[in-house]
This record gives structure tokens, sequence and C-alpha cells, in this order.
């Protein structure tokens, strides 16, 4: 494959790193001359100096024949910019957009950049999973997909408490797939029995969240 | 009217002072930088505020900082930062998000602003505008666009 990787701070070029090693054809882009030369060492001619959101410093790293266009700056709005000139302008098929301000996600999100990628997210949700406060946890999103993976907390008052899998009145295109116990996992059979304190993780449909919210009687 | 401006520059307190000294309109500005307001009263007979002018301070992807500024009731949007992408951005979140007819962007550079101009968006790019007046007052009139 030959991917694009714009921006060449830490993440950027360790990913390149790693992508390089796989065996994939890789050009980097970075804008600070500064930065280019102290890693120009490194990647040789596998990074070329420019602002990627140049239409000329793109076609100049090949755009036109990408694969994949993975926009990590530090900047939200030159990976907005960066990813949608990509899609839509020279048809690349995937990109893969670093979010820097998770505020900034539903920017992202409204002029359909998908997916991303934000670090400041990922922790939160880990911090979330080890210590559960909210009812629903993201821990997959693959948006463009349409399919998510989340992890819901079974409360004390919970309508499907003590209740087996089978009865329980699941949303359309929403499957549980784990049930978390005593810090131990498995598959539920259709009669396995919900207990509260229970962690379930379902695969579902984002449009079903609602749904599967009423079902567990999350807030 | 009621315009919302982002980009307190030169362009952008420019076109603000402009559109508050007509008759009915409501000028609302934005910036990150506060000191920024001073080039709004550049010139003007009485303070910005006194003129009903509104000013506020904030970056511009911060959704909380466009609705202080009143972006859920402006008629008309102009993007006047000092950043290309941040033009691009906001404008589309302005027309799509908010639903503004009117949104206006400046766009520096003729590559961006061609494309994103196909793509609908209402683009003013001084570089190709001065590039073809340059080239006039040298006798040589541009003929196409000029990127």
């Amino acid at each position: 494959m030959y991917l694009l990787v714009i921006g060449a701070g830490k993440v950027g070029t360790n990913l390149s790193r790693e992508l390089i090693e796989q065996g994939h054809e890789v050009t980097l882009i970075e804008t600070s001359q500064k930065r280019y030369q102290a890693i120009e060492p490194l990647f040789e001619h596998r990074i070329q100096l420019g602002d990627a959101s140049e239409l000329w410093v793109l076609e100049r790293a090949g755009i036109q024949r990408a694969d994949m266009v993975i926009a990590v700056t530090g900047d939200d709005e030159d990976n907005i910019l960066i990813c949608q000139v990509a899609k839509e302008k020279y048809g690349v098929p995937q990109i893969i957009a670093r979010v820097n301000n998770p505020r900034n996600k539903q920017h992202f999100d409204l002029l359909g950049i998908a997916p991303v990628v934000s670090s400041t997210s990922l922790i939160l949700s880990f911090i979330e999973h080890g210590v559960p406060q909210k009812g629903l946890i993201r821990l997959l999103d693959l948006g463009s997909e349409g399919i998510e993976i989340i992890e819901v907390l079974v409360a004390e008052d919970s309508p499907v408490k003590d209740r087996s899998v089978q009865e329980v009145e699941l949303p359309e295109r929403t499957l549980l797939i784990s049930i978390l116990r005593e810090g131990k996992g498995f598959v539920p059979e259709s009669d396995s029995v919900i207990r509260g304190g229970d962690r379930i993780l379902a695969v579902l449909d984002p449009d079903q969240e609602e749904g599967l919210k009423a079902a567990f009687g999350t807030r | 009217m009621f315009v919302l401006i982002v980009g307190c520059g030169r362009t952008g307190s420019r076109v603000a002072r402009h559109l508050i000294q007509q008759e009915g309109n409501e000028v609302s500005v934005m910036d990150r930088d506060p000191e920024a307001y001073a080039r709004l009263e550049v010139g003007l007979e009485r303070p910005w505020s006194e003129l009903g002018g509104k000013f506020t301070v904030g970056a511009a992807l911060e959704t909380e900082a466009l609705e202080l500024a009143g972006i859920e009731k402006a008629d008309a949007f102009v993007a006047s930062t000092n950043g290309d992408n941040t033009n691009i951005v906001i404008s589309q979140i302005a027309r799509e998000r908010y639903g503004i007819d009117k949104v206006v962007a400046r766009i520096m550079d003729p590559a961006r602003a061609e494309f994103y101009g196909g793509r609908g968006l209402e683009i003013i790019c001084p570089t190709s505008i001065a590039a073809g007046m340059l080239g006039e007052a040298l006798g040589y009139p541009a003929t196409g666009t000029v990127s």
C-alpha cells in the first residue's frame, strides 16, 4: 500500500517507521523546516518538506495514487482540511484523522471525516472503564462502518437485573457479546442470568444506543 | 441584517466597521485575541459598543464561543481569520450546522479557494484578485483565473 502520513511529530514519525517496517511505501510530509531537518536522516527520501494543506505539496507527494492518507498534525483544522481534500478532490479510498482537542470531534463528524483517533478521548474511555461512573461507555467506534462496541453497567434498579439474556428486549441490530462479572468476562448463553453490577458488552448500530439505554434503564 | 465576523484582523475589522455604519445592521465580531478589539474602533466617531457592535473573545472552533457571539441567529457569516484552513472549516460549520445561507470566507491560497469555491462555499481570494490587478496595472489584464 502507498500511504501518506501528514505531520512528523511523535505520532507521525513512530507510525511511519512501523508502517515502513511492515513493508508499506510511505511518504511523510512535515511543514516545519527545523523538524524536517532533525528527522530527515532517518527517513531520507521518504520525508518531504512542505505544508500539506497546499494542494501542490500533496500532488508532489503523489496523492493521486495514495491508498490511504493519515493526517496526524497537531492542528485539527489542518487535519480536517487535508482529509476532506484527500477524499473529495483526489478520491483517496481511506483516510484517518487525528483529533487533538476532543471537543473538535463534533466538527469532524459534521464534515464526514472518519475514522478519527483522539488519544485524549481514548485515555478518558480507559479511565471510565476502570472507574465506571457513567452507564454507557463506547469502547470502539467504527462510525463509518455503522457499528460500535459499548459497555453498559447493570444498575441495581435496572429492568434487566435477574433476567436471562433471552428475556431482554434488545433494539434491532444489537447483540450482547460478553458479560463482565467480578473481574472476569464470558460469552453469555441465552439462559445466562444478568446480575446487578454486571458490565455488559454489546455490539450495535450507533443509532440504537438510545434503545439499548432504555432496555437497560441506563440514564 | 445580523452579521457575525470571525477574525478581527485588518480585513475583518474593516468589514465590521463598514457594516456597522450602514442602517439596520447588527454586527458581532469574534477573535481569539482580546487586543484585537482596538482595531474595531480605529477611525470610528463613537465607541464600537455604543454603535451596537458586539465583540467576543474565543477560538474559531469553539462552539460555545461561536454561540455566545450569536451564530445561532446570524443572517450572514464572514470567516476572516489568518488561517485558510480555519476559515474553510468554520464556514462549513456555519453553513451545515447552523444553516446560515450567506457564508463568505477569505482564502489566501488560490488552489484551496478554487476547490472550495467549486463545492458551494462563497470564497474571496485576495491573492488572485491582487495578482490580477497587478498584472493589469502593468498593462497585461488577466485572461483567466490566475492560480
